[in-house]
């Protein structure tokens, strides 16, 4: 009674993470029973994508400046978690100038993608550190030169990426469950990020840096922590993303990719949990599907290069024009609630939970 | 090392950053907004080019790169009507974002109904010329485009100091609000912005196209690049330090190319962002400061 008395407690607090937990996985299950290499696919790439807009979310929609090097960390903990995991063999065919410490290192897939993940955070720890007091369209400006360097890095340092070159040899490791299970993960380190101590103060630099600050907020520290959650997940699901798709370039991880995540956060809205996660289904079954008929039609002969992005975009302005905040507009689902003594607690606490 | 057409190279190379630093900051200066599809412009101009030259009935070249430049600046202020406008009033990242997509949009409208593949710009005789100044031969291209900056920077103080509009651009990047209080009509003011931003991408598209003959969906990657830099280093709010970021950003580059060993030279990029980076820390208001820094329209 008591056990059950307090999941309800938490359920009425925490009823975003269930609602947002349980379709997931249900779509997650489905994929599994339907079967289907394309939907499998799409689904694998979704829960990637979830971990990166996630991870997108935790720095963009807590702190409210917009992060355009998050897929430069993503490409980061991509290249890193490779070296990590590929078999001697592997590396000697692809990246024959590798340094010597590093040819015979042979780790486990998850290790490597943890440590990939790391490398990615620390690099975000160590540029971040001055960008992070910033605002507006100098950080705008800055968080878009780190991309470029980056970019420019991994094409030209051949020892260790193949320069502009496609890597290949990295293992096929990561399968539809794998994904769903860190996708998921990702919603709930998300999620309690989002409503910690930490998460809030970050928020509360967002609404107003200089009220913030007057309240004893650190907001250089906040957004910085904030800044190395969000390289970590983009990290992550580099290293996740790389033992998917298997051979990759360092053209991959730049404005393409990078207008790609953007839309589904915003669609979704930038300042939830749940706009990030209904813009990730959302635009991922879209974009998988429009990519399909675009590559069928180019197959036959047709010439429909770029449709699929054409038509994002359109959407994308035509969104921000009708519904900037996207399609939640900052709110997150929850289960209404229903008790009177509960109604009494929202009165009081007002919007303060959206 | 420093010679003659090693300085003449490096002022034009200047002249055309000059002129897209310029492009991007008299939008930047009233609305606040970093146009990421300003690239573009210049890959609407380079295709304008390529669509007229390819007509059957043949039109004097010159007559084809003013149409390059007007089509520019047209698109230029089609954009800011439909797209920009209606978020406008909302916040800085959904413009930003709007410019994200309308970049993307333009892109790949060019490789759908165009071609992914590069297409050939018609190029008049004398752009592959030289003459000789000096004992070197300098590229006439070179000279015309330091002419063509020094034309329009004149033409366009001219502007800015004489005339009404002139006067309500200046206004209006220095306190948005307060010129709208006095009765300048701000789509009036932004279009202006806009369709002058256009017409410097254009300008500049018919000397960037002519250094490969081509445009490609993608050439407007590279200059929006510089612009971004060359803007940071002048000070993002007032269009003297532009053009004299444009200019110091030729002078660095050329440098960077002559002095840097050759294994780093691939990095020539990542070093001049480098610099954004570290000017935004050090020296966020640019080498030239602007009159006012008020917050941005809202």
């Amino acid at each position: 009674m008591n056990l059950k008395r307090q999941f309800s407690k938490w359920f009425q607090n925490n009823s975003t993470l269930v609602l947002l937990l349980v379709p997931l996985l249900l779509l997650a299950l489905l994929t599994q029973l339907l079967g289907g290499t394309l939907l499998h696919r799409i689904v694998t790439v979704l829960f990637i994508n979830l971990l990166l807009v996630l991870g997108l979310q935790t720095f963009m929609g807590n702190s409210g400046i917009l992060s355009f090097s998050h897929i430069g960390y993503m490409g980061i903990g991509a290249y890193a978690s490779a070296l990590f995991s590929m078999t001697q063999e592997a590396k000697a065919a692809t990246l024959p100038d590798l340094y010597p410490f590093l040819q015979n290192v042979h780790l486990p897939f998850l290790v490597s993608v943890l440590i990939g993940a790391c490398i990615a955070m620390l690099v975000a720890a160590v540029l971040g550190y001055p960008l992070m007091r910033l605002s507006d369209a100098a950080a705008v400006i800055t968080m878009f030169a780190v991309l470029v360097i980056i970019q420019v890095v991994l094409v030209h340092w051949s020892a260790v990426t193949n320069g502009p070159r496609t890597l290949y040899g990295v293992d096929n490791y990561t399968t539809l469950w794998v994904s769903v299970t860190f996708g998921l993960l990702a919603v709930i380190v998300a999620y309690y990020f989002k409503e910690s101590n930490f998460g809030l103060m970050l928020r509360a630099s967002r609404d107003d840096r200089y009220a913030a600050s007057t309240i004893g907020i650190n907001v250089i520290t906040v957004r910085w922590l904030g800044f190395m959650l969000s390289a970590f997940l983009a990290g992550f699901a580099g290293g996740l993303w790389a033992h998917f798709i298997t051979s990759f370039s360092p053209y991959a991880f730049y404005l393409g990719e990078t207008f790609a995540i953007l839309a589904m956060l915003v669609v979704g809205g930038t300042g939830g949990i749940s706009g990030a996660v209904i813009g990730t289904v959302a635009v991922t079954f879209v974009h998988e599907g429009l990519r399909q008929i675009e590559n069928g039609i180019n197959l036959q002969g047709g010439g429909l290069v770029g449709f699929t992005e054409v038509f994002m975009a359109t959407s994308l302005i035509a969104l921000l024009i009708w519904r900037p905040g996207g399609i939640m507009g900052g709110r997150e689902v929850s289960w209404p609630r229903r008790t009177p003594q509960s109604h009494e607690d929202q009165a009081l606490s007002g919007s303060g939970k959206s | 090392m420093l010679t003659i057409d090693f300085l003449i190279n490096t002022i034009s190379l200047g002249s055309l950053y000059a002129m897209l630093a310029l492009g991007l900051v008299i939008v930047y200066g009233i609305l606040k907004l970093v146009n990421f599809a300003y690239g573009e412009l210049l890959m609407i101009a380079g295709y304008a080019l390529y669509v007229l030259g390819g007509l059957t009935i043949s039109i004097p070249w010159f007559v084809i790169a003013i149409f390059a430049v007007l089509i520019a600046a047209v698109v230029s202020y089609l954009t800011e009507m439909i797209a920009f406008r209606p978020v406008r009033e909302k916040s800085l990242t959904a413009m930003l974002i709007t410019s994200f997509a309308v970049s993307t949009l333009l892109q790949n409208a060019a490789l759908l109904i165009i071609s992914p593949r590069a297409r050939a710009v018609p190029l008049p005789d004398f752009f592959s010329q030289s003459i000789a100044i000096a004992g070197t031969d300098i590229p006439i291209r070179n000279i015309l485009s330091i002419i063509t900056a020094v034309a329009l920077f004149g033409a366009l103080s001219l502007l800015l100091k004489y005339t009404v509009l002139g006067i309500a651009l200046r206004a209006a990047a220095d306190d948005f609000k307060l010129t709208r209080l006095l009765g300048v009509p701000a789509n009036l003011v932004i279009s202006a912005a806009f369709i002058i931003s256009g017409f410097f991408a254009g300008v500049v598209a018919i000397f960037w196209t002519a250094r490969t003959a081509s445009v490609t969906p993608t050439i407007g990657a590279a200059p929006l690049l510089v612009a971004f830099v060359a803007c940071v280093i002048g000070g993002m709010t007032n269009l003297l330090g532009a053009v004299v970021g444009g200019y110091l950003y030729g002078i660095v580059y050329s440098l960077l190319s002559l002095w840097l060993p050759q294994y780093l030279l691939d990095y020539r990029e990542a070093f001049m962002f480098l610099i954004v980076i570290l000017i935004l820390l050090f020296r966020p208001t640019g080498l030239i400061r602007g009159n006012t820094t008020s917050e941005r329209v809202g």
